[in-house]
């Protein structure tokens, strides 16, 4: 099993070159000039000349790259051009805030989402299944953002005035004020959620429909038993990797949810940086949500495996 | 529903199961799927219940434990287990009464035996003796392990702690339906329903688990009730006989009665139905001098770098049918696929009509692919469902022989040749039989006129009857000219329809001969073995009046043309 982890890692990382290089060309090796487009208008010769230096836009594109990437290992990212600060000191809270929503997010989303698949399929064609059917399915259809601002408009306006409708605090401290994080994190647990339910429907059914689990009931096991000794184990493997690929797309979904709530973290940056051109810092949160991407789906695959007796007892 | 009080049940103490008047129905259509079943079992016998597959007899045998499948429903009857009764029971009693009366050994153990969990837990937890629900490792006391592991030994099992650490996977097919009939008898139930349980096993480990069958009803004095589409392993094994057919048991009675003298035609038809494991043989055409059609020699094939074949030398002429006899591993599928060009990794030679065979199919002639057809084990997968019959049969011929000027012609004629009916030329393959998906596949294969038919345990999944029509129709073809290659665990089929035999063991032929040589003089070891854990149809039998029926197969022993 260790092999087969060492394997994945391999081509975690392998994916991750390639994304940095397709990172690094798409925003700072493309043909014209990276210079001009972050000064645009206020672009005068002298500080082009500058920026040019300051992005080595003047050496070949290949060293160019071997100076982002040695730069990248010892987390020397550059200088924001918008506030010039340095990349990582001006990202450090924003990312920690950012994975404290994400992290709300997935801890919230995660049970609830496999216990409703689960109760779906145990109450299979009946109104409880096909009630959570038309509202996944619903949810699914609609895209996060409008998700967001109609939670906005129910909880944070007109009569009922629950909660904040943006985020007002720093982004140092976000956990400090939960209230002000409850209609964040419930868009990105709606957002994330239907996949899961929809695969754990489907999976414990089919567990349940299996020979293992009728047998389990032949033998006199208490119900109980049945669901979670015998069914439930069985039917999350295949679950497993449906909610890496969601909380993989929460690294990227933030983004749109972020700005939204005004959400001082890593998507606020993003687009802010995109307003301001400011390359070093789109740059560094790409990289940043690609690598959160393969990280999430390295861990799901190293679950799967251990989930897996046939793997892990094989290869001791 | 239990209006009938068992006011019977005391006339006599021995009975450990009594149904009566039992109905099952299918439920958005309220079709009964079995209807007024009666039976009776006693302590320390076994029941039979032989049917096809659609007879409703997995359906009885779930409803003996009060379970019912999706969609189903117990509708009327009762059934009382050493007096008690089942049904009309609350969920929870019946889930104390199973287990302990009445358990079950199912026909797949391989999907039965839960596969994320230690055998300890799924033997010990069959005990029922969890104090602490909630705890997950409830019951797991040294009293239930010391259970577990007498249970383990008496079935010849390990009981030591890595064995009970295993899980699923790391047994073989007979050390898991070992297991399952370990968790049966564990906690010492007066009924057990066994569904099939050797259907995946081959000769060898089948003799073994049927004998612990046997010897583990008679320790514990259960009743079993033995669910099984095989009248020759029912014949071995059973006391009483109860025979199915669509829902309704039609006869029933002692094993030796039923055999010898079955009542029903539809029993009669089973036991025709049979195939005997010594019979004269099929006719054998005249040793004619020359060259082989299919001439295979010094062929060894590996998967990966582990050798599954070595030394094979086998002759196939025109009209002859040679079979390769062989258990689970034993190479004899690898080496059909050698042969047909779906397994290129072998050396050796394979001269086909004199000339050499490509290892590759692909490196293959048309022409000489169209010559020799292969036809699958399971029928279920070997046709595209979206595709109709007609396509199906037109398909490989276009891809072989080109397009034909009258297509219609040719899917007639090899429907035909395949006992068929034209009409069926626009159905899909749900629309058929399993029987009826072979018979197309057979089509398939044949309809490019090939000199050579590979048929790798074409009728393994199919019912007995449906296969002895399958066994039929290839002595038909043969006659025809076709030459056969057999591939089969079953070596009663092999004495019915092959003139040559080549018995396989770990990727070597052990012996090669004449089937009527083998068969009543085995050379070798492994064959004498084979044939004597093969349950012998013919001794329980002897007495019928059909026997001689069988003895002469109601064949033309063609004189061949010319």
């Amino acid at each position: 099993m260790t092999r087969l982890i060492l394997q994945r890692l391999f081509y975690g990382l392998l994916t991750l070159f390639v994304v940095s290089l397709v990172v690094f060309l798409a925003t700072q090796a493309l043909p014209g000039d990276a210079a001009r487009a972050m000064l645009g208008r206020d672009a005068t010769p002298e500080r082009l000349t500058a920026l040019r230096e300051q992005l080595n836009l003047n050496d070949p594109v290949a060293v160019q790259y071997g100076k982002w990437i040695a730069g990248l290992f010892v987390l020397n990212l550059g200088e924001s051009f918008a506030n010039a600060m340095p990349v990582a000191e001006y990202l450090g809270p924003r990312v920690s805030s950012s994975v404290a929503l994400m992290a709300l997010a997935a801890i919230v989303a995660t049970p609830i989402a496999v216990a409703i698949g689960a109760y779906s399929a145990l109450r299979r064609d009946r109104a409880a299944d096909h009630a959570t059917s038309m509202v996944t399915l619903i949810t699914a259809a609609v895209p996060e953002f409008a998700v967001g601002i109609l939670l906005v408009l129910v909880f944070a306006t007109g009569s009922l005035q629950l909660f904040p409708a943006v985020f007002a605090g720093s982004s140092e401290a976000v956990l400090e004020s939960p209230e002000q994080l409850v209609l964040p994190v419930a868009t990105l647990v709606i957002a994330v959620s239907p996949p899961i339910i929809r695969m754990m429907r489907a999976s414990m059914i089919e567990v349940l429909e299996s020979e293992y689990v009728q047998q389990a009931r032949l033998k006199g096991l208490p119900e109980r038993t049945v669901i979670w000794r015998h069914a439930a184990p069985n039917a999350i493997g295949p679950v497993a990797q449906v909610i890496a690929v969601q909380l993989g797309w929460l690294a990227g979904g933030v983004v749109a949810i972020e700005f939204l709530f005004r959400f001082p973290g890593v998507g606020m940056a993003l687009m802010d940086a995109i307003d301001n051109r400011d390359i070093p810092v789109i740059q560094a949160v790409t990289l940043l949500i690609a690598a959160i991407y393969i990280v999430v789906n390295l861990l799901a695959d190293i679950v799967g495996l251990a989930a897996n007796p046939k793997v892990r007892v094989s290869s001791r | 529903m239990s209006n009938q009080q068992p006011a019977n049940s005391g006339n006599n103490e021995h009975t450990a199961l009594e149904v009566d008047g039992l109905t099952v129905v299918g439920r958005p259509s309220d079709v009964e799927i079995i209807s007024g079943i009666t039976l009776r079992v006693r302590r320390g016998e076994i029941l039979g219940l032989v049917g096809e597959s659609g007879s409703g007899k997995t359906t009885l045998g779930l409803s003996l434990l009060a379970h019912c499948k999706r969609a189903t429903e117990i509708t009327a009857g009762a059934i009382s287990l050493s007096g008690t009764p089942l049904l009309g029971r609350t969920e929870n009693e019946v889930r104390q009464m199973r287990g302990r009366s009445v358990a079950y050994i199912p026909q797949s153990p391989a999907s039965a035996l839960n596969p994320a969990l230690r055998l300890r837990t799924q033997l010990s937890e069959a005990l029922h003796a969890g104090p602490a629900p909630g705890n997950g490792t409830a019951g797991d006391t040294p009293r239930v392990l010391d259970r577990v592991r007498e249970v383990l030994r008496e079935v010849a099992l390990p009981d030591d702690d890595a064995f009970l650490k295993r899980y699923p996977h790391q047994l073989s097919g007979g050390q898991q339906q070992r297991v399952a009939i370990a968790m049966a008898f564990i906690g010492y139930p007066d009924l057990i329903v066994l569904d099939e349980p050797t259907t995946g096993l081959d000769v060898t480990t089948q003799a073994h688990v049927l004998q612990t069958i046997r010897r583990m009803t008679r320790d514990y004095g259960t009743a079993g009730v033995y669910i099984s589409h095989d009248m020759a392993v029912v014949a071995d094994l059973a006391d009483d006989i109860a025979v199915m057919y669509q829902g309704d048991v039609v006869e029933r009675g002692a094993a030796n009665d039923v055999l010898a003298a079955p009542q029903h035609p539809y029993t009669a038809r089973l036991l025709r139905a049979v195939p005997l494991l010594k019979t004269g043989g099929h006719a054998e055409p005249e040793e004619e001098p020359g060259d082989a059609l299919l001439r295979v020699r010094g062929l060894q094939a590996n998967y990966g770098s582990a050798p599954v074949l070595q030394n094979i030398d086998i002759d196939v002429r025109r009209g002859q049918c040679v079979a390769l006899l062989g258990e689970s591993g034993s190479g004899k599928t690898t080496l059909s696929r050698s042969v047909v060009g779906l397994h290129h990794r072998f050396t050796g030679e394979v001269l086909f009509d004199g000339e050499a065979l490509a290892p590759s199919s692909y490196r293959r002639t048309a022409e000489q692919r169209r010559r020799v057809q292969y036809i699958f084990q399971n029928p279920y997968e070997a046709l595209n469902p979206r595709k109709r019959v007609r396509d199906l049969i037109l398909a490989p011929y276009i891809h072989l022989a080109g397009q034909p000027t009258d297509p219609d012609a040719v899917v007639h004629e090899a429907l035909e040749r395949a006992a068929l009916p034209a009409a069926y030329a626009e159905r899909f393959p749900e629309q058929l039989s399993g029987g009826e998906r072979q018979r197309v596949s057979i089509a398939r294969a044949i309809a490019t006129k090939p000199d050579l038919l590979i048929c790798d345990e074409i009728t393994s999944a199919l019912d007995v009857s449906v296969q002895a029509e399958i066994v039929q129709l290839l002595r038909n073809l043969q006659d025809d000219g076709m030459a056969l290659l057999f591939v089969t665990h079953n070596i009663a089929l092999v004495s019915n329809i092959a003139q040559k035999v080549a018995v396989l063991n770990k990727g070597e032929i052990v012996e090669y001969g004449h089937v009527g040589t083998v068969m009543s003089d085995p050379r070798h070891s492994y064959t004498r073995a084979l044939i004597a854990d093969t349950p012998d149809f013919e001794l329980s039998f002897s007495e019928s009046p059909l026997h001689r029926t069988i003895q002469a197969p109601p064949v033309k022993a063609a004189p061949r043309a010319e």
